[in-house]
């Protein structure tokens, strides 16, 4: 159990999360366990005591990720409501708590499975494993960041920017850079790949690129390649940084099911696939990508708000198409809306969501392309903020 | 009330009787519904044997049947096992809960014996008995015809018994819908013992809804997570390949139980998956009252495909390569009405102590005695356990608390050990349902190779699983929902301000309830186990995947835990701190 707790620990902290020796990750059997000693412990104990958990994380995020968290506190009064797909797939809210305190906390968690506290940090918790509160965690601070940036956006087009928000926002933006690393240039391996053992490498590397080049959080995401007539995909929740063992080789013709474990995602890629020459496609949530796919301000639009599903413009980011559809295959998933948009295409962002690239031979291209397309989108956002205000 | 109608159905077979009861609402919010309100009700009476006409067969829908809150068309029946003389409840789909709200009743008690074989009609006009002396000896099929054929019942749902239960099979179903089976622990021959043939039921009420914008919301986010599930709707998940798209997944983590559990790799497998099956009968899928997913398959001329855990069992477990003599030892148990998991381990305990190999042909007609109660099928119909007992070599059954196991191999699965050891039914998988994250990969992976730290989880699963029971819900949409968003469903059908965690909590009550019923019949942690040679023997490993045998200390310290964590005693009994904290008897 510590193995596992000190394992999360330290992504929090290789994700650029939390800064070293900040999270505290307690584990539950028959008893409570911890990372690491700290007088907090006997409060979040009280949580631990009060829900049917196995895990529990709490931490003070770095910066800007903290600023970020408590400017949506001071704007809320019980919970702030981001519109991407995380939050609205699995989040749904995300509650605020204004104290440390085990009574105030536990009503939060009773009901959603992560909340932040004003001035401390984020809770989040699991009942299967640590990983489920890690994923929480990171998806809090994904969400409240894409929230952060739109609503300032739409806020300063309306011609209201929130003050406190507008004062804040040279020092997210310098934290930002901080967080981001120096250089996103990967050595990947060059294609194309027909063995099966030169497939999984290229993949376990690509993915480890990704999350270190910080355009997805390691659990989110997915890779795939397409050989042999199969195509190879990461596992459902699988983290692209530990994708050792956990690729599924999925028959184009469904002759086995082993891939029932295959990400979400598995049919749109197939699709793309089957357009031809396409050999490798990378999906990451860079997130000005995210950010830039929910900013559209056309006036009075019958669509607004349900614009990841019912989006019926034509929108573009320069060159890369944003288009709805929500996560996996049903009547409105993407599954039905990227094929065709990626057609011709480097790229295309989903909204809310993030970003799918391609490479005709192997991932050095779909990298190169999602990272580009992240730079564009941070660029373009820059000049709507900066440049004269739309309207 | 909103969700619930506040009527239950009482039936006295022996007099003849009905009344209608009325529980208090406190009732309700505590137990739910199906599953909870089982346990409620049956509680004073589990003293009785399965057979003592005291002893009630419950039928109870949930709060959410009969609205549109996803798949809200399912049930629990419970009652005494004639297997193992425990609990024994099953979760059953069809359409029966949802038309049993319609006729006005949240569900159905049956306590006494008839003195001949009869049938109760249901509707929102009243109750009849009927002489059902006519449908005795039938098939599964042909009686659900008949039935379906009476006037006014061609849009009622029905359940019965078939010939299993009338021949003594302990592990008879109770089939509903001629295609549903309440199918674990032989409900179909407690229903036998009663002379209750049937249930049929009609009509047209509607169920009252607290806030419809609130349900909507919630049905939303459902229908979201389910479409990001590859599990459930995936290319390959169980809308297009039903539940036997676990098959390959079972063959390739070689836990699929093969010869009786001896080896986990059936090397057949590899040509008897769900696409094989698609394949040769050109399937197409169906599914229960208010479910999107569709899991259940059906053959272009009407072959019923069978169920993963029917699948396997009928090939891996008995050594069968023929595909087609898998869906016709099926169809034998689907028109007997008997469970088919129960069958397939007593006939691979058969196998496995007679030492004989079992041909296509054999299969099918040693199902038949089975299901007639002649020949060796006799004794077979009483459980592995006791016909291994009977031969003299018990610890060749493999099962738990007499209840035969399905089709994971818990060498591949650790968790899977400790859930059917603590499963109040018995080896059942449906309780706690560890594959779920050490094989799907859903809430998030474990490490199935480990039982540190699953004492909780099981826990944990286990109390979710009570509450998905009682709601009465689908396990399966719990690959992609979760109690969160099913909170929020049942908020807004009954107005009850409750959340996940809440609903754990009620969840713990009911499954807590289930301990003490079977401590009050003998159950201790002796019964809390699982067979040795799945501490003794390997599995089938391969040059990358090794079958280990599980530790046994590591076992009985995770056990331990598990009951330090649910608060019972070192012996697996209840305490009377733990009862005082759930507010139940001890």
């Amino acid at each position: 159990m510590l193995k596992l707790l000190n394992k999360y620990e330290d992504k929090l902290v290789a994700h650029g999360l939390c800064s070293p020796g900040e999270p505290l990750v307690g584990g539950v059997n028959d008893a409570v366990i911890w990372n690491r000693p700290d007088p907090l412990a006997e409060e979040l104990e009280k949580i631990v005591a009060a829900l049917n958990i196995n895990s529990i994380i709490f931490a003070r995020p770095t910066e800007p990720f903290f600023s970020i968290l408590n400017y949506h506190c001071r704007s809320s009064d019980a919970e702030f409501v981001p519109e991407d797909t995380e939050t609205r797939t699995f989040l749904h809210s995300i509650p605020v708590a204004h104290s440390m305190t085990a009574a105030e906390i536990v009503s939060l968690l009773q009901r959603r499975k992560g909340c932040v506290v004003e001035g401390h940090g984020v809770i989040t918790f699991g009942t299967v494993s640590p990983e489920q509160a890690f994923v929480v965690f990171s998806s809090i601070i994904f969400s409240a960041f894409v929230k952060f940036f739109v609503d300032y956006a739409y806020a300063l087009h309306s011609g209201a920017p929130e003050a406190a928000a507008a004062s804040m926002l040279p020092d997210v933006l310098a934290a930002y850079d901080k967080f981001l690393p120096a250089g996103v240039n990967a050595d990947l391996e060059t294609g194309v790949f027909a063995g099966e053992d030169d497939i999984l490498r290229a993949m376990a590397h690509a993915g480890k690129a990704t999350v270190d080049a910080r355009m997805v959080d390691s659990f989110f995401g997915n890779i795939s390649y397409f050989a042999r007539d199969t195509v190879y995909i990461s596992q459902t929740g699988s983290s692209l940084d530990e994708l050792d063992g956990c690729i599924d080789a999925c028959p184009l013709d469904n002759s086995a099911s082993t891939g029932i474990t295959a990400s979400s995602e598995l049919v749109a890629h197939r699709d793309i696939y089957l357009e031809g020459g396409i050999r490798a496609i990378l999906h990451g949530h860079p997130k000005f990508s995210v950010i830039m796919s929910m900013l559209c301000f056309e006036p009075a639009c019958e669509n607004r708000g349900r614009c990841h599903i019912k989006c019926d413009r034509e929108r573009f980011v320069e060159d890369i198409p944003v288009i709805p559809g929500e996560v996996g295959t049903g009547p409105r998933g993407l599954s039905n809306t990227l094929p065709p948009a990626m057609l011709g295409r480097r790229g295309a962002i989903v909204y809310g969501h993030g970003v799918f690239t391609v490479g005709k031979k192997d991932f050095r291209d779909a990298f190169a392309n999602l990272s580009e397309i992240e730079t564009l989108c941070r660029e373009t956002y820059m000049r709507i903020i900066n440049g004269p205000v739309q309207r | 009330m909103h969700g619930w109608t506040g009527k239950i159905l009482t039936v006295n077979l022996t007099k003849q009787t009905t009344e209608e009861l009325t529980l208090p609402a406190e009732v309700y919010w505590r137990n739910i519904g199906g599953k909870g309100l089982c346990g409620a009700l049956l509680f004073d009476h589990f003293r009785h044997a399965w057979d003592d006409p005291r002893m009630p067969l419950a039928f109870m829908t949930g709060p959410l049947n009969n609205t549109s809150s996803p798949t809200s068309g399912r049930m629990t029946v419970m009652s005494r096992s004639p297997l193992t003389g425990a609990v024994c409840d099953a979760s059953v789909g069809g359409r029966l809960g949802t038309v049993l709200k319609c006729a006005g009743y949240d569900g159905i008690l049956v306590t006494g014996r008839s003195h001949s074989w009869c049938g109760l009609t249901i509707n929102e006009n009243g109750v009849a008995f009927q002489n059902a002396a006519s449908l005795a000896g039938l098939a599964v099929s042909d009686i659900h015809a008949r039935l379906s054929a009476a006037p006014g019942m061609q849009s009622g749902a029905h359940a019965m018994v078939g010939p299993a239960a009338e021949n003594g099979v302990r592990y008879a179903a109770i089939v509903f819908d001629g295609h549903y089976f309440a199918g674990r622990g032989g409900l179909g021959l407690v229903m036998a013992e009663k002379k209750l043939k049937f249930l049929s039921v009609s009509g047209s009420l509607k169920t009252e809804v607290f806030d419809r914008n609130e349900l909507k919301a919630a049905q939303e986010e459902i229908f979201r997570l389910v479409a990001a599930s590859p599990v459930l709707t995936g290319d390959l998940g169980l809308t297009n390949y039903g539940t036997g798209a676990l098959y390959d997944l079972m063959r390739s983590r070689r836990m699929m139980p093969t010869n009786n559990f001896r080896e986990t790799y059936f090397e057949p497998a590899l040509s008897m998956n769900a696409y094989a099956y698609k394949k040769r009968y050109d399937t197409k899928k169906f599914g229960c009252a208010g479910c999107h997913v569709l899991c259940k398959k059906v053959g272009a001329q009407g072959e019923v495909i069978p169920e993963f855990e029917t699948m396997s069992h009928f090939s891996a477990l008995v050594g069968n390569s023929d595909l087609d003599a898998v869906v016709a030892a099926n169809r034998v148990c689907n028109e007997a009405g008997m469970d088919t998991i129960s069958a397939g381990v007593a006939i691979a305990t058969y196998l496995e102590i007679t030492g004989r190999q079992m041909t296509p042909e054999a299969l099918v007609v040693l199902l038949e005695s089975i299901a007639s109660g002649r020949g060796d099928g006799a004794l077979l119909g009483q459980g592995a356990l006791r016909f291994a007992r009977e031969s003299g070599r018990p610890e060749v059954a493999m099962v738990s608390k007499g209840l035969e196991f399905p089709a994971y191999d818990p060498r591949g699965a650790y968790g899977m050990a400790l859930a059917y050891a603590t499963s109040t039914r018995g080896g059942c998988h449906l309780r706690a349902y560890p594959v779920a994250h050490e094989i799907l990969r859903k809430p998030v992976a474990t490490n199935r190779f480990s039982l540190s730290g699953k004492a909780r989880i099981i826990k944990i699963s286990e109390d979710m699983n009570a509450v998905v029971d009682s709601l009465t819900a689908c396990k399966f949409l719990f690959f992609a929902a979760s109690l969160e968003e099913y909170a929020r469903a049942l908020q807004g059908v009954t107005g009850m301000q409750t959340s996940a965690q809440e609903l754990l909590k009620a969840g713990e009550r009911i499954y807590y309830r289930e301990r003490i019923m079977n401590a009050r019949n003998g159950f201790t942690a002796e019964d809390d186990d699982i067979p040795a040679r799945f501490f003794q023997e390997s599995g089938s490993s391969s040059e990358s995947i090794r079958i280990a045998p599980i530790s046994r200390s590591e076992f009985l310290q995770e056990r331990a835990a598990y009951y330090r964590i649910r608060g019972l005693d070192a012996q697996g009994l209840p305490t009377p701190e733990k009862c005082q904290e759930l507010a139940l008897p001890c």
